[in-house]
């Protein structure tokens, strides 16, 4: 377990729901959930969900910190946000979802291998390297990362995709030698790692 | 009618060799047409699209979108800027309204961009293409420029997610949008404006992640439009495209059926309404030829 969950544990250990409010992006608007239930229903992969919304939103009420935290519900969020668009009072839930999802993986507690946890990372790290997506290099990360075996198998799989990409100009196998990027990847990750700091020393600072 | 001057962030997607460049070649050829100039934002980068939170969390993902704003304010100075990828506009709109309503998140973008000396205002208003079309150029302008009336085609008009939420089109709900219809009727082809997966969700980013949770989806996209007649399907997303054309083939192999569904842009539909070369309209783009678009253009 890491120090910061510890440390988190100890802080809020009355109320989960004050954490989530303190910690969690957009975590301010929990409260407001009226059970309702039509998040739930518009979710497009909602029967994926061991928790949907609404009952991730009464589980942080009601002090259920390890089953919310621990549980991958909130990585099944497709961004489609049919659940913002009908949420009669207005709560910003694929946000929440997502700040759960990311305080969720800040804390160590996300579940292991939890696919769209890993891809996350690995697109966030893949814009980070030039300031722009490498597709190509995305594609084999994710076909990769459960080692050679699996990536071969992955590659095999796909291979005829990849052909018909390919043929349309909309993959390019050059981009595995350098890419599209900004002139200067080193200035934008300076800002990113300022905007880093910046959210992390929040976080410490509500330790 | 007047030149429209647009700061324009084309996104990840669009560039040379990814996987929607054919977006970016109809997108460029319909605004010649339409006398709509694109000033493109000078070393933009990356918005995070959706998936990007769960590695970048909240500040950098803002600070992502604020970077493009600043030095859209800074070159192209007093221009809307405007996307023509889904995400890269939510994004965009998402980091200026968060920023805006939340002084100490403003404040806190702008010291990490003034690491590279850049300095963001917010005051830029952030567009969706489509919205320059609907609001703009209307459906009658449109229409006025059409040489080539798509006729005979029956086209779903499949609108996806993030066009159409959380912030959608102006006069236009959310459950059930109209724009891309008239979009189809303006060029003179058939809408289906009951095509019931018209906001059905084709899992976005999960495509990759969930492949089997999001074909399920994707199945059910094509069904339809086969189930309405349609002979193609026309969209204004670029991650809805790719995963609705490219993944044809695996779920025909994996449920037995025997999709072949053409999936286009309304960018190509009026490139070639508009008169424009197949190769113009970027046809030679598609994973799945849209054989009666290439007909009319090269008649």
């Amino acid at each position: 377990m890491s120090d910061l969950n510890t440390s988190m544990i100890e802080k809020y250990r009355s109320s989960f729901l004050k954490e989530v409010e303190a910690n969690v992006e957009e975590g301010e608007w929990v409260k407001m959930c009226m059970q309702c239930g039509v998040c739930s229903g518009s979710c497009p992969l909602g029967k994926h969900w061991d928790h949907p919304p609404q009952e991730i939103f009464m589980m942080i009420r009601a002090n259920k910190r390890e089953e919310v935290l621990g549980s991958d519900s909130m990585w099944m969020c497709t961004s489609c946000y049919n659940c913002i668009a009908r949420c009669p009072r207005g709560l910003p839930i694929t946000h929440i979802m997502h700040g759960l999802a990311v305080y969720s993986k800040r804390l160590g507690l996300t579940p292991k291998k939890q696919p769209t946890a890993e891809f996350s990372q690995i697109f966030w790290d893949n814009l980070m390297k030039k300031g722009r997506v490498n597709e190509l290099k995305l594609g084999l990360s994710m076909n990769f990362k459960d080692g050679f075996g699996e990536g071969v198998k992955n590659a095999m799989a796909n291979q005829k995709l990849g052909q018909n990409m390919m043929k349309a100009k909309r993959m390019n196998p050059m981009e595995a030698f350098g890419g599209h990027g900004v002139k200067s990847p080193g200035d934008l990750q300076k800002i990113i790692k300022k905007a880093q700091e910046i959210e992390e020393s929040k976080i410490q600072a509500a330790k | 009618m007047a030149k429209i001057e647009l700061s324009f962030y084309p996104g990840c997607s669009s560039q040379k060799g990814a996987t929607s460049s054919n977006y970016l070649v109809s997108a460029q050829t319909m605004c010649e047409e339409l006398d709509i100039q694109l000033n493109e934002i000078p070393d933009w980068n990356c918005c995070g699209a959706s998936i990007g939170y769960g590695g970048g969390g909240e500040l950098p993902r803002l600070t992502l979108s604020a970077r493009n704003i600043a030095l859209s304010e800074e070159h192209n100075k007093g221009q809307e800027i405007v996307a023509t990828c889904a995400a890269c506009w939510l994004s965009t709109r998402e980091a200026k309204e968060r920023l805006h309503e939340d002084e100490q998140m403003f404040k806190d973008a702008n010291a990490a961009l003034s690491e590279a000396g850049l300095k963001y205002e917010g005051e830029a208003n952030v567009r969706h293409m489509v919205e320059v079309l609907v609001e703009d150029i209307g459906f009658d302008g449109i229409k006025e420029k059409v040489k080539k009336p798509l006729e005979g085609l029956k086209i779903a008009g499949y609108v996806g997610c993030q066009t159409n939420r959380p912030f959608g089109i102006a006069g236009e709900s959310f459950e059930n949008p109209m724009y891309l219809d008239n979009i189809v009727d303006a060029v003179g082809a058939e809408s289906i404006p009951t095509y019931e997966k018209k906001v059905q969700c084709c899992g976005g980013a999960l495509a990759f992640s969930e492949p089997e949770k999001s074909q399920e989806m994707i199945k059910g996209i094509l069904e339809a439009a086969y189930d309405n007649g349609a002979d193609m399907i026309v969209t204004p997303c670029p991650l809805c495209q790719a995963n609705t054309e490219i993944y044809q083939d695996q779920i025909n192999e994996k449920y037995g059926t025997k999709f072949k569904m053409p999936i286009v842009y309304y960018s190509t539909l009026m490139s070639v309404a508009f008169g424009r070369s197949a190769k113009d309209a970027a046809l030679d783009g598609h994973v799945i030829p849209a054989k009666q678009l290439e007909e009319i253009a090269n008649k």
